[in-house]
């Protein structure tokens, strides 16, 4: 590669990684403004760990991303087969749609929705059934991409050697899935964890989430404690995306 | 009563119909071929069979007892496809293994019956490695033992050897006859190599554009071809027009543009009158030269067009003075006699009335 285009890649990266490495940095800083670093304390962490408002933010969080991305991956999985099966033009649109739609318009209609509609009181049931809405076109996509490299003889010769459909799906159609159900609970964990857009619009006064706590935080001064719990939840994402890229590779391979 | 009954099946996808009115039957412990073209329609039958498929009219019967409405699981007989379809995330056991636990056989019972079969394959070292850890040959092997081994009434082998190279293929013929003759399981096996229809079947039915052209066995279909299709598609030979002129009880008279009058014996059923093709193995004609006396019913003077080197074989094209070409194979059995003719040369051809057949043109 020639010189100039590593300058071009460097200042990209840089560009994209060295705001989260001061956000990182000063989540350890001495000093209650973000401008000079003054020495290495873990306070902020203290005083994020004694925050009440904070901690339950977080709980809500953990809660709403691990129950929205079980549920979405399981409809996900549904929708992917049925997907692959029946190969309809409608299906993928309408499942797809959600993925592609900008969040503050999903994030309008569902308030709409909800309120008027349903005349559903917001809070915890919403926020679940939004993180879910958008989170199960992320399954149903890594899904059929794994079915579609597969061999459609497989599920057959199944039947053929004595396995019910059930039978079929449990020991042959659920464990070759098994990588892309994997990636996709991730992503829609990932997804859920830091959505803030949607969850804004429908999250109502009594239930708030990480997300929603550190902006309310931000509005009034942009203390430390901020930069502290954004590295945590940095942390837990990469994380996840480190996990979600060892399955990945796989999905690509059709074998495992 | 035969082990398998399919009685005037028709499936159509469509407008095209892609199997017409087949009826065949199926004996216990044969090895059947269904052999022709691709396209002709010999998977969408042996996915009838199987049971994915289902057929627009007719039935299947097995045992006597009709198939329709039984699925897959339910019927006893396995498919081996082209593709193997091992399943990637079980081991070579774990693959053999499967149609017993869905058959509920028991532990001890499945690890015998896995071992048995292992051995009868030469897989016995493969057993915990990965279908893809394994070469195209013993992939092959492991679908063919995973068919077997919970006994079914009917194996059907959807072209099983296609994606064999030659040599691997050729070698995998004499493991599937051994294998058949061992466990003496009916096979249904299917391809388009003609080749491998005549070296492994006690039956073949040619197919055509979803309809049976002859059902018969290989020497039968080889020497007695029902008709143009059948006689073109198994081997070479040489097809030349021509019309019955007379008919008396040792042979039939026909006259053809490029070979003036020919007799063919014994008489074909034909009537006078009747077109056709007259049709003649390249092994049948023999080449002398000019000067050599021979002793033959049918003799034509030609020159050699080209000489093909096969091997044990010479395949010779003689243009005869008509201007029609005559295909000639002479085994290069005896010293020096490797390439008797070289192109150019002049030579003399000439059959015995019983060495062709005619084959009338359907009405
Ligand atoms: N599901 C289907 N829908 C529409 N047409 C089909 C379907 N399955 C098969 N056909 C058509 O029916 C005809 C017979 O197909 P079939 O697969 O039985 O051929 P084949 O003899 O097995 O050929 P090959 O040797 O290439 O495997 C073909 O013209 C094929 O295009
Ligand atoms: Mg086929």
């Amino acid at each position: 590669m020639k010189p100039w285009l590593w300058a071009a890649t460097l200042l990209v990266y840089a560009f994209l990684y060295v705001p989260l490495a001061i956000v990182a940095l000063f989540s350890f800083n001495d000093s209650l403004l973000n401008a000079q670093w003054v020495g290495f304390t873990l306070d902020w962490y203290r005083k994020l760990f004694a925050d009440e408002a904070m901690l339950t933010a977080a709980a809500n969080s953990l809660f709403i991303a691990l129950l929205s991305s079980s549920i979405a991956t399981v409809l996900g999985a549904m929708a992917g087969i049925a997907m692959h099966r029946w190969r309809t033009r409608w299906l993928p649109l309408l499942v797809i749609t959600p993925v592609a739609m900008p969040e503050i318009l999903l994030g309008v209609s569902l308030l709409l929705f909800f309120r008027q509609v349903l005349d559903l009181t917001l809070g915890f049931f919403s926020i679940l059934i939004a993180h879910i809405t958008f989170s199960i076109g992320f399954v149903a996509i890594v899904v059929r991409a794994r079915l579609a490299g597969m061999d459609e003889s497989l599920f057959e010769a199944a039947r053929d050697l004595g396995a019910t459909p059930w039978q079929t799906f449990r020991h042959i159609t659920l464990p070759l899935i098994l990588p892309a159900l994997t990636a996709g609970f991730l992503m829609s964990f990932t997804l859920s964890i830091d959505d803030f857009v949607i969850t804004f619009f429908v999250a109502g006064v009594g239930v708030t989430t990480l997300p929603l706590q550190i902006y309310s935080m931000i509005k009034v001064a942009v203390s430390p404690e901020v930069n502290a719990v954004s590295t945590l939840l940095m942390a837990l994402t990469a994380t996840l995306i480190f996990f979600a890229t060892r399955l990945a590779p796989e999905l690509l391979k059709g074998q495992r | 009563m035969a082990l398998l009954e399919l009685r005037n099946i028709t499936r159509r996808f469509g407008a095209l119909e892609a199997v017409k009115d087949v009826s065949l039957a199926i004996e216990a412990g044969e090895f059947f071929t269904l052999l022709g073209p691709s396209g002709c329609g010999k998977t969408t039958i042996l996915r009838m069979i199987a049971g994915f498929d289902a057929p627009d009219a007719g039935d299947i019967l097995l045992d006597g007892a009709s198939l329709s409405g039984v699925p897959p699981e339910k019927r006893p007989l396995h498919t081996v496809f082209q593709s193997y379809a091992l399943f990637p995330h079980m081991t070579v056991a774990g693959n053999l293994a499967f149609p017993l636990e869905m058959a509920g056989v028991g532990r001890a019972e499945i690890a015998r019956r896995v071992g048995e079969m292992l051995a009868l394959v030469h897989l016995e070292d493969k057993a915990d490695r990965y279908p893809h850890e394994l070469s195209g040959g013993q992939k092959q092997r492991v679908a063919l033992a995973r068919g077997l081994i919970n006994r079914p009434r009917l194996l059907l082998l959807d072209e099983p050897l296609g994606a064999l190279d030659a040599k691997l293929r050729l070698e995998m013929q004499g493991d599937l006859i051994r294998l058949q003759r061992e466990v003496g399981i009916t096979f249904v096996f299917v391809t388009h190599a003609q080749q491998e229809a005549l070296a492994l079947s006690h039956r073949i039915a040619v197919m055509r554009a979803g309809r049976i052209e002859q059902c018969a066995t290989p020497d039968v279909l080889y020497t007695q071809p029902a008709n143009r299709f059948v006689a073109d598609f198994i081997g070479r030979i040489n097809l030349i027009e021509a019309e019955v002129i007379a008919l008396t009880p040792e042979g039939a008279r026909l006259r053809s543009a490029t070979l003036g009058e020919l007799l063919v014996a014994p008489p074909p059923a034909c009537a006078l009158g009747d077109r056709g093709a007259f049709a003649l193995r390249p092994e049948r004609v023999c080449i002398a030269a000019p000067g050599e006396s021979v002793e033959l019913d049918q003799r034509y003077a030609g020159r050699i067009r080209s000489a093909l080197y096969v091997g044990e074989t010479t395949l010779y094209q003689i243009a005869l003075e008509s201007g029609q070409i005559i295909e000639a194979l002479e085994a290069n059995t005896s010293p020096g006699r490797a390439r008797r003719y070289e192109a150019g040369d002049p030579v003399i051809i000439g059959w015995a009335k019983e060495a062709g057949v005619f084959l009338h043109d359907e009405s």
